[in-house]
Order: C-alpha cells, then sequence, then structure tokens
C-alpha cells in the first residue's frame, strides 16, 4: 500500500527535524496531567519522563518536578518555569504526546488510524516529525490523505481524490465540515446515485484541506462509513467475519428466499455473485468473507487496505433477485447468428458488464457494444416482440396464437 | 459520553431517501446535547450491523427512525444490531407504546437503549400539525381547514393503521382543524376518495412517512388526484372535486422529527438540558414578523 512520501530510509538517517514552539494548551496539559498523578508517578515521552518531584509534594507554583532522560542524569527540583524550558527544548515529544493522548483521545479505529498515517512501523518522533514535515501520503480506497505538521506541533491534513492529488487547493471546492462529505459520496461523477459507498466510483474535485486529527478521520469515516472501525479490529485480530451462509440464514421478511438458494450442492453461485460485486473494480473493500468457515471462495477477495466482513446488503438484494431466477431450469433455444452476431452479443456482455458502453464512441462501428451496430442488431433479429430470433422466451407462447 | 444513533431506513436507488435523516442528525448535533450523533441505514452506510462500532460513547440511545412498531423496529432493526436476548416483550407495547429496552449490543459488548419508533412517540403529534403549518405557510392553520393523516393500511402492517389512527384522535381532540380523517392507501377510508370524507373547503393531506419516495412522489399524487402522473408535478394547493389540497409530502422531513428524536432519548434516559426547547424554538415556522 501507500508508503510515506518522503524516502524512509533516507530520513531515518538524516531527519530534519523542524523547529517546535510549544504551545501553552501542550504545556498546560502536561501540568494538568503530572497534577493528576501520585507525586513520583511519572508521565512518559519519548526519550524521557517527567514526574512530580517526590520530595517537593507542595503543589504551589514554586512546586518541583523531575525530568529522567532515558540515557542521562535526572534533573530535580524544576521550577514550573524551568520545567517550561525544559520541556521547550524537548517540544516534538511532548506535542507528540499531546496531539495523540489529548487530541486524538482514547478511541480505538481514530487512535490507530490517526497514528498509522504518519507511522507505520513505529517511527521516532524525531522520523515522524521530519517526514510530517515533508507531508506524509497514504492512500485509502480512493482518498488521497496527507498529513503535515504545523510549527506548533499540531497535525494537520489534507483529504481528497487520489486523482486530484497535485492540484492547488485554489481550483478545488474546498470544504472544512467533514460533515459535508456526506454530499460529495451521493452521486458518481455523472450524477448517478452510488448506493454503496466503497465503490470505486467517487467523484473528485474537491478537497478537505486543513483538518485537524478528529475531523480528518470523520471525513474519511463519513466518506467510507466503517472501514476504518473494521480496519482497526482487523489489526487487533478481532475482525468478526459472517460469512455467506450465515448472512443469508439470517434474513427475513423479502430476503427471506434466499437461504434457499443454497442447496448443499457447492458454492459456484456464491463465487458467482463475488465476481460480480466484490472485484476491485466494483467495491474497494477486501472481501474476507467465504461460502462458510471452512469455505473459501475460488475468486480473489480484492488488495484493498480496508477488510469487507459479511456480505453486505447490496449484495443480498441482488442475491435475492438471483434466487428467483436462478430457480429457472435452462432450455434449449434455436435460433440462427453469424460468427459476427456471436461475437457481438458477447461485446454487448461485456461493455455493460465492465461499465464501459459510456466510452463507446457514437460512430466507432468497429465496437460491437457500438449503439448504432447494437440498433443493427436488434432491427435484424428482433420480432415484432421484442424476441431475438423470433423465437418466444415461452415454448407454448405460438400455440396459444 | 452520551451518543444518539439514529437508525433509518435508506434505499439502494433514491439518494433523497437518507437526507432526512442527516438534517435531523444535524439539528440534534447542533444543540449540544449529545457528544456524538451517529447514522445507521438498512439500505446505506453504515449498515445496522456495522453502525455500532462506530460510536464512542458509554450512553447510547439508538432511535428508530420509522413511522410505527412493526417489522422492522421489532425483528430487523434488533437483530442486526445484535441486541442481546431482545424479545419484543421487552417493550411491553400495545403496538403504540413502546419506550425502550436497555439490552447488551453484543458488537460492542456494551449497553445500548434501544428506543420505540419516533413515529408512535406523542409528540410526533405535534410533527404533523407543525407539517400542516410549513405546507400552507400558516402558524395558525386549522380554522376552515381540514386535516388527512395517510399511511399505509394494516395490508402490511396492522401497526401502521393504529399509529395514524393515534395521531388523527390526538389532533381532534384539540379542535383546532374543522375536522381530521385518518386514510390509508390500501383500505378503506381510502386516500382515493379524501373529497368524500370532508366537507372543508380545504384538507391538508400529510402522510405518515420519514423520507420521500415512491409512495409520497407518486402513489398518492396520482391515487388522490394531484395529477394525472407523477412526472407533470403539481400545485399547492391543487382543486380536486372541489376541495383545494394542501398536499404535505413526507411528514418525516419537517424539521421538528429532531424534536421526537430527542423526546424518545430523553424517555429512556439521556440527559439533554435545554436541548428540547432550542429544537421546539428553531424549527418553528415563521409567523411573518
Amino acid at each position: 500500500m501507500a508508503e510515506p512520501a518522503a524516502d524512509s530510509t533516507d530520513s531515518a538517517t538524516n531527519p530534519e527535524v523542524p523547529d517546535i514552539d510549544l504551545p501553552s494548551d501542550a504545556f498546560d496539559a502536561v501540568l494538568d496531567a503530572l497534577a493528576d498523578r501520585d507525586p513520583g508517578d511519572p508521565l512518559r515521552f519519548e526519550g524521557f519522563s517527567v514526574a512530580q518531584d517526590a520530595e517537593g509534594g507542595d503543589e504551589d507554583a514554586t512546586g518541583a518536578y523531575r525530568l529522567d532522560p532515558v540515557d542521562g542524569d535526572p534533573r530535580t527540583a524544576l521550577s514550573e518555569r524551568e520545567l517550561h524550558e525544559a520541556l521547550s527544548e524537548r517540544a516534538a515529544a511532548v506535542t507528540d504526546w499531546y496531539a495523540f493522548e489529548r487530541v486524538v483521545g482514547e478511541f480505538g479505529p481514530r487512535r490507530a488510524f490517526l497514528r498509522w498515517l504518519e507511522d507505520a512501523d513505529g517511527a521516532t518522533v524525531a522520523t515522524r516529525y521530519a517526514a510530517l514535515a515533508e507531508g506524509i501520503e497514504r492512500a485509502w480506497g480512493e482518498l488521497r490523505i496527507t498529513a503535515t505538521v504545523t510549527d506548533r506541533g499540531e497535525r494537520r491534513y489534507d483529504v481528497r481524490h487520489a486523482d486530484d492529488a497535485g492540484v492547488p487547493v485554489d481550483n478545488l471546492d474546498r470544504y472544512d465540515d467533514p460533515l459535508d462529505a456526506r454530499d460529495l459520496v451521493t452521486l458518481d461523477g455523472k450524477g448517478r446515485y452510488r448506493p454503496l459507498k466503497t465503490a470505486p466510483s467517487l467523484a473528485g474535485g474537491w478537497a478537505f484541506p486543513d483538518l485537524g486529527p478528529r475531523d480528518a478521520y470523520e471525513a474519511v469515516e463519513t466518506i467510507y462509513p466503517a472501514t476504518v472501525a473494521n480496519w482497526h479490529r482487523e489489526r487487533e485480530g478481532e475482525l468478526d467475519v459472517t460469512h455467506w451462509r450465515e448472512t443469508m440464514e439470517r434474513q427475513s421478511g423479502i430476503y427471506g428466499v434466499v437461504k434457499t438458494w443454497d442447496r448443499g450442492e457447492g458454492h459456484e453461485h456464491v463465487n458467482w455473485v463475488a465476481e460480480a460485486c466484490c472485484d476491485d473494480s466494483q467495491c474497494l473493500k477486501r472481501r474476507e468473507w467465504g461460502y462458510d468457515e471452512e469455505t473459501d471462495l475460488d475468486v480473489d477477495g480484492g488488495d484493498g487496505v480496508f477488510p469487507c466482513r459479511e456480505p453486505c446488503s447490496v449484495v443480498v438484494s441482488a442475491a435475492r433477485k438471483w434466487t428467483r431466477l436462478e430457480s429457472e431450469q435452462p432450455r434449449t433455444y434455436e435460433f440462427d447468428l453469424t460468427p459476427s452476431e456471436k461475437e457481438q452479443v458477447e461485446d454487448i456482455i461485456d461493455a455493460v458488464a465492465d461499465g464501459r458502453i459510456d466510452e463507446i464512441r457514437e460512430a466507432d462501428t468497429k465496437e460491437g457494444a457500438n449503439r448504432y451496430r447494437t440498433r443493427f442488431l436488434r432491427a435484424k433479429l428482433f420480432d415484432g416482440e421484442g424476441n431475438l430470433g423470433g423465437v418466444p422466451t415461452e415454448p407454448d407462447e405460438e400455440d396459444e396464437e | 459520553m452520551q451518543s444518539l444513533v439514529i437508525v433509518a431506513h435508506g434505499s439502494h436507488l433514491n439518494p433523497g431517501s437518507s437526507a432526512p435523516t442527516y438534517d435531523h442528525a444535524d439539528t440534534v448535533r447542533a444543540t449540544g446535547a449529545f457528544d456524538e450523533v451517529k447514522t445507521g441505514f438498512w439500505k446505506e452506510e453504515p449498515h445496522f450491523r456495522e453502525v455500532l462500532r462506530t460510536v464512542e460513547g458509554d450512553e447510547i440511545y439508538v432511535v428508530p427512525l420509522f413511522v410505527s412498531e412493526g417489522y422492522f423496529t421489532e425483528q430487523v432493526i434488533p437483530r442486526e444490531l445484535r441486541l442481546e436476548g431482545w424479545d419484543v416483550s421487552e417493550w411491553d407495547s400495545d403496538g403504540l407504546s413502546a419506550d425502550q429496552a436497555t439490552l447488551v449490543a453484543e458488537d460492542i459488548d456494551r449497553e445500548v437503549h434501544y428506543c420505540g419508533p419516533v413515529g408512535t412517540h406523542r409528540a410526533m403529534t405535534d410533527v404533523i400539525v407543525r407539517r400542516a403549518e410549513s405546507v400552507t405557510d400558516d402558524p395558525d392553520v386549522g380554522d376552515g381547514f381540514g386535516l388527512a393523516v395517510v399511511g399505509h393500511g394494516t395490508e402490511r402492517n396492522e401497526n401502521s393503521a393504529k399509529a395514524i389512527e393515534y395521531h388523527a384522535d390526538r389532533i381532534a381532540e384539540r379542535d383546532r382543524f374543522d375536522e381530521v380523517k385518518a386514510l390509508y392507501m390500501d383500505e378503506d377510508p381510502e386516500v382515493d376518495d379524501l373529497p368524500e370524507f370532508f366537507e372543508s373547503d380545504d384538507v391538508v393531506l400529510v402522510p405518515l412517512f420519514i423520507a420521500d419516495g415512491y409512495h409520497t412522489q407518486e402513489d398518492i399524487p396520482e391515487d388522490v388526484g394531484l395529477c394525472e402522473d407523477h412526472t407533470e408535478g403539481y400545485d399547492v394547493p391543487t382543486e380536486v372535486d372541489g376541495t383545494r389540497i394542501w398536499y404535505a409530502g413526507a411528514v418525516g422531513t419537517e424539521p421538528l422529527m429532531a424534536d421526537v428524536l430527542l423526546e424518545r432519548a430523553a424517555d429512556a434516559g439521556a440527559d439533554l438540558g435545554g436541548a428540547l426547547d432550542d429544537v421546539r424554538e428553531t424549527t418553528r415556522v415563521a409567523t411573518g414578523d
């Protein structure tokens, strides 16, 4: 998947760590955190820890703090001013603590996601800040997320369509409220409704150029709902996968019929469903469910960064239709096609299945799925009732005439 | 941390189906009464199955944006949310009186307060009246007007008709409109014959539906005779057989619906501060001053 934009080897050996000013809210948060702790109980940062000096248990302004570098001599009996000075020299580590402990907060999916954006491999603060200073880019579905850091150690995020990477913000529609993303995901580039938010049909032309951590997470979760939550569960080894059989058994009402499609005769039909609906060309989730606990499907689950943990409502709805259609018995129909006509029928099916019909130019009669070619085929082969080759769909229709 | 989760039907086909859900979520969000407001859908995402895992709070109120108690509120939603030990008897309802049940959602291993649907809450009566005010653009509408509350009949769900009657009766008791009737789409008294049931020259027709879609935009306007074909559109009001019909469209799109969401959560124990008063005020029909 996406790598940080900065060359990680280079930045690890020669990181250009940006100068960070320690903001007062970060320093105050440290003091608050220390006040909530017992004297001597250290607050840990990368490379050092800070505690109230157990000797000077008095919480007054003159109060005493101690700072313990991981590999160095402790400094004791620091005044608040001296502590501020010491932390200012270590502002990167302090603002990193503040960003994740106080701004991002504990909520697992949000914290893990924002951490992953800048730190896939447990990099040091210096390495991460150096990379953030240049901008770390990550892909999430069709999104391009760029994480940066300000000179106060605050994270900022740019969220946009990957196709708009590198486009100046002024050339895009700018948004600041993550909930505005609800309108951006409703229709595709051609104005058609997107019933599946993880379909690879996200329209571009917009950007959230300057989001804070919580809003960046909200924007991503609005564009691709629950994908972070499921990705997080998977990373924790706790993804609850519900396979096809179990999902269909659960259905009721008008969908109750789908359980009858599984007839204990294998899972080929589910392969077809997954090939039709779950391929990366149709959905960016990586399918983790199979036919049942023991039986994987034979088609590719995709390469998406976030998992699909059970057949979605679009699949269940389509399966209901297929359950009815597939209960029909095949029949033999006889009609004549030229070899080119047979191939043309195949071209048309391919063009519809691959969503290519809009790409086929009006006068490009070399394409089997070209509109004129298709109209010609209909004019030649359909009878007045729309029957291919003049053959009625129901064999007894002719007799009834 | 207090969370509201609004669960609604949504649609695979209609891009506007989720709009009222989002609008009401925004209204509730703006009150600040909840630390977070999430939405989950049957046909959109996040799905009922996955919405709870997006919730951060520990005091979770789930309110179904549905018009009546029935298949969705009693079977589908509790099943998909994985509410452990759910049984419809938890609500101890006569079809109108579901309040809430506190159950552990297996998905997150935390308790949630599963509330009754908005449509059967007593506050929904006010939303129907407010809808009549909105469509007539008159905060005092009533005198000289009839009001028809319309829904599915019992064919699909017996409680659907109960909810319609309940609100129609409550509005009638207020003596605000000259006449109030409950009408149905698939049983008598049928909405198709609306002018026969009213003496008033003006009748506001409010469908008890959550979102505008096939029923409210195609079925009812054509059945009532507001238009031959829904694609032609219709005026508000439109005169049919001597009765001016003020067609309101789905009541669920009325901004005051946010109030019912809050009432449901409050009934289940949510601490809302002054949010109820705020919403009643901010969603009011302008008096024109």
